[in-house]
């Protein structure tokens, strides 16, 4: 994202991606009517909005869930359990890593690392890291979720 | 703040910091990265604040928040100032005690770190064995600095390299330096940094340059910049002023990944202060000097570290990468020339300037010069960043920094250099780590993950992680890169999944040949390392997968059984844990668990507190 263009940089190709990331800050996601209107205001072609938008793992074409929860999936964490963790996610939400719960509340992701490696696995939820998470710790977690997220809140520095 | 508008502007503003001076009272640090507030940073620090006031401590106690210190295994950890007393895993109920310990001149004795060897209490960080073995040239400028305050940053020689630049009427010296100090780049590859800014300068003038700085730490399991951009952001922009002198550029861009909260903050905060300064923008200090930095945030994607996809990705574009050359030295972001460098080797530009390039160069071997640091993670006792000469064996990182295996067992590998590296076995770790025998061992140095992995780990899983990996990750650019990883990761899952043959065994190694010398980019071009260095050294376990249908470490799902052995109470707390209800049996009596149910989910052993579950 180009914050401030102030040099050599075109503003329609330089700033495409940070406008992609600022419209999925307000919406969740990239839904095909923002993605026409972005291709509309910075003279791009649709497929190449298209392209960029899915080529980058950090954009989502589909509407997320309230909550966002995402299992660190980096070489630390998947020697200390990690995919073990996303299977106990994945059992206790009823849904597959990258898809959202029916009722629209969870949607549970995968990240390749978020350097944060000495406490793996790691999660987070709603931008809160859990670290050294184990299957119980899931269970917790998620049955807190369901509970409201101040009680996870509470939970975090312990 | 007002700005600076001469070089004698800076140096009043030096004298005006000395002359201010710190009070002489001691200092609590404590380390706030992302990791540190993971840990619970945050409320240490408030509680710590409130027993300040409560106890009416100001002058005699106060508080410095900085990035990570390294010893992320003990965080939350806190130093005391100036005798660096070492405080590890301090809790809310501790945290007041130790401040009041030190507005004493004390230390709170029974909360000292504990050496696990001799069970005795180091008192002093510097004799802690994890901290005393390395060399923190760079890290331990965390410890000192407010990675929020630029005045903080100059309080500790922050800028007095770029004043010794701008002082010099020839530009062109500070090229010289850099070379002169054999530094080389700290992403991987190891190119000399003061050969590629030789060739910038040498570009043909006219349209503008670019300087980027490549924060898209995209290695899983490698962090070190993280902590470099956290803990001390002007370091970085000092290095790029500096190279900007150096080549003639006028424009600078940090490339930083999404994924990095904290260190966006820090940056962005930092480069505002220090365009309020006058170090960046137009006529620097007054010496005609125009350079400015951008943040530009990756959005997630691996093969954005490679230059060429990097500069598409900052110009908006996907980022694939393109043949080469021409190199992006000639023709980069907007068909300018443009250098891209490391965050490591950006935060060493003020150390070489500073202590000038002979006395850099000492430290480390003769074609690596300089600290490395390595982010120590995975089966490991303490877990962290640890900055180390260059030429310093394996051995002495795992066993004499990291204090050996967390666990039990043993210690059989070291993976380094992420996806593009391999695994060195133990009977290697007299290996010194720099850039050629890291390579001539079928590794790569790399950015400086460090992933330890035990008698626990299985090598061919780990192979399997790295293709996976890696197969979503490539950019489907080369037709062999995108299928060859994708057939890779299948004969791999087939073999993990006990259905392996020995022929299959054979094309594995072929189609590494060809993906290896058909495609494009380093991606590729490395992404058989994993498989064929774990190969060379774990041939064994790979064929136990084949012959006899068995997992040595028990991890590979489908040739493993689940088993409750004669420990088991009857607690019932596997039963309650097991989302297939495959666990029976009476309470107080030995359970059994139902082969045919079970999913080999791990959640019995993890609930069971009587080591009972066995897998085998």
């Amino acid at each position: 994202m180009i914050q401030k263009t102030k040099h050599g940089l075109s503003q329609t190709n330089g700033s495409l991606i940070a406008m992609l990331e600022e419209i999925q800050a307000e919406d969740g996601y990239l839904s095909e009517e923002a993605l026409r209107s972005v291709a509309e205001r910075t003279g791009r072609s649709l497929v190449d909005v298209y392209g960029v938008a899915t080529f980058y793992r950090s954009f989502s074409l589909k509407p997320r869930g309230r909550h966002l929860i995402c299992a660190c999936l980096g070489t630390a964490c998947h020697v200390r359990g990690a995919p073990g963790i996303v299977e106990e996610l994945e059992r206790c939400l009823g849904v597959k890593a990258g898809e959202t719960t029916s009722d629209g509340e969870f949607t549970l992701e995968t990240v390749n690392c978020l350097g944060a490696c000495a406490l793996g696995p790691i999660i987070v939820v709603d931008g809160r890291y859990f670290s050294n998470v184990d299957q119980a710790g899931v269970k917790d977690i998620v049955a807190k979720l369901h509970a409201g997220s101040e009680q996870v809140k509470e939970t975090l520095v312990s | 703040m007002k700005r600076l508008n001469s070089l004698d502007d800076l140096r009043a503003l030096q004298a005006e910091l000395a002359a201010r001076g710190e009070p002489e009272v001691p200092t609590i640090v404590i380390p706030a990265g992302t990791c540190g507030q993971a840990s619970g940073a945050d409320e240490i620090v408030r509680v710590m604040r409130q027993a300040i006031e409560s106890d009416s401590l100001e002058g005699k106690a106060r508080l410095r928040v900085t990035g990570c210190h390294g010893f992320c295994q003990m965080e939350p950890s806190v130093l005391v100032e100036p005798e660096g007393t070492f405080y590890p895993r301090v809790t809310p109920e501790t945290a007041a005690r130790i401040v009041k310990a030190a507005a004493r001149g004390e230390a709170a004795e029974d909360l000292l770190f504990v050496d696990p060897s001799t069970g005795l209490p180091i008192r002093y960080q510097n004799e802690i064995p994890f901290f005393s073995r390395q060399v923190r040239s760079i890290l331990s400028r965390n410890e000192k600095i407010d990675p929020l305050s630029i005045e903080s940053y100059i309080e500790n020689d922050g800028y007095a390299p770029l004043l010794t630049v701008l002082e010099k009427k020839n530009p062109r010296w500070v090229v010289d330096e850099v070379k002169a100090s054999g530094l080389r780049g700290r992403g991987g590859a190891g190119f000399s940094t003061g050969l590629k800014w030789e060739m910038l300068a040498d570009q043909p003038n006219g349209t503008g340059r670019f300087l980027v700085c490549n924060a898209d730490e995209g290695d899983p399991g490698a962090y070190m910049d993280r902590s470099v951009l956290e803990g001390n952001p002007h370091s970085i922009i000092e290095g790029m002023v500096i190279g900007a002198r150096g080549t003639g550029s006028t424009q600078g861009i940090i490339y930083v990944r999404n994924e990095y909260p904290l260190a966006i903050k820090h940056l962005t905060s930092a480069v505002e202060q220090a365009r309020e300064l006058g170090l960046l923008g137009e006529n620097i200090l007054g010496t005609g000097l125009s350079f400015d930095i951008d943040l530009v945030h990756g959005a997630g994607a691996f093969v954005c570290g490679e230059e060429t996809a990097l500069i598409r990705s900052i110009e908006g574009k996907m980022g694939e990468p393109r043949q080469r050359p021409p190199f992006p030295i000639q023709k980069g972001i907007g068909g300018k020339p443009t250098a891209i460098n490391n965050v490591e080797t950006w935060a060493n530009i003020p150390l070489i300037i500073g202590k000038g390039a002979p006395d850099f160069e000492k430290v480390g071997t003769k074609g690596s010069s300089g600290t490395k640091i390595f982010s120590l993670v995975g089966k490991i006792r303490n877990t962290g960043l640890v900055e180390v000469p260059m030429g310093i064996t394996i051995e002495e990182i795992i066993y004499g920094i990291g204090g050996g295996p967390s666990g039990d067992a043993g210690i059989k590998a070291v993976q380094t250099g992420g996806p593009s590296g391999g695994c060195i076995p133990v009977e290697r770790f007299d290996l010194p780590v720099d850039y050629d025998s890291l390579s001539e061992a079928g590794s790569i140095m790399g950015s400086g993950g460090m992933i330890v992995m035990d008698e626990k780990t299985c090598m061919v899983d780990v192979a399997k992680y790295f293709m996976n990996f890696l197969k979503d990750e490539s950019c489907g650019k080369c037709y062999t890169c995108r299928k060859g990883t994708q057939r890779m990761h299948e004969i791999l899952e087939d073999i993990s999944g006990g259905k392996g043959t020995l022929e299959q065994l054979d094309l594995l190694e072929e189609l590494s040949g060809v993906v290896k010398d058909t495609t494009m980019c380093g991606l590729g071009q490395t992404a058989p390392n994993p498989v064929l260095s774990t190969l060379r050294y774990f041939r064994d376990e790979y064929l136990e997968h084949i012959e006899n249908r068995r997992c040595p470490a028990a991890v590979c799902k489908d040739l493993i059984v689940y088993s409750i052995n004669d420990n088991c109470t009857g607690c019932r707390a596997c039963v309650k844990a097991c989302p297939q209800d495959a666990i029976t049996g009476e309470k107080k009596s030995r359970h059994t668990i139902d082969g045919a149910k079970c999913i080999k989910c791990g959640a019995c052993r993890s609930a069971c507190r009587f080591e009972a579950v066995e897998v085998v």
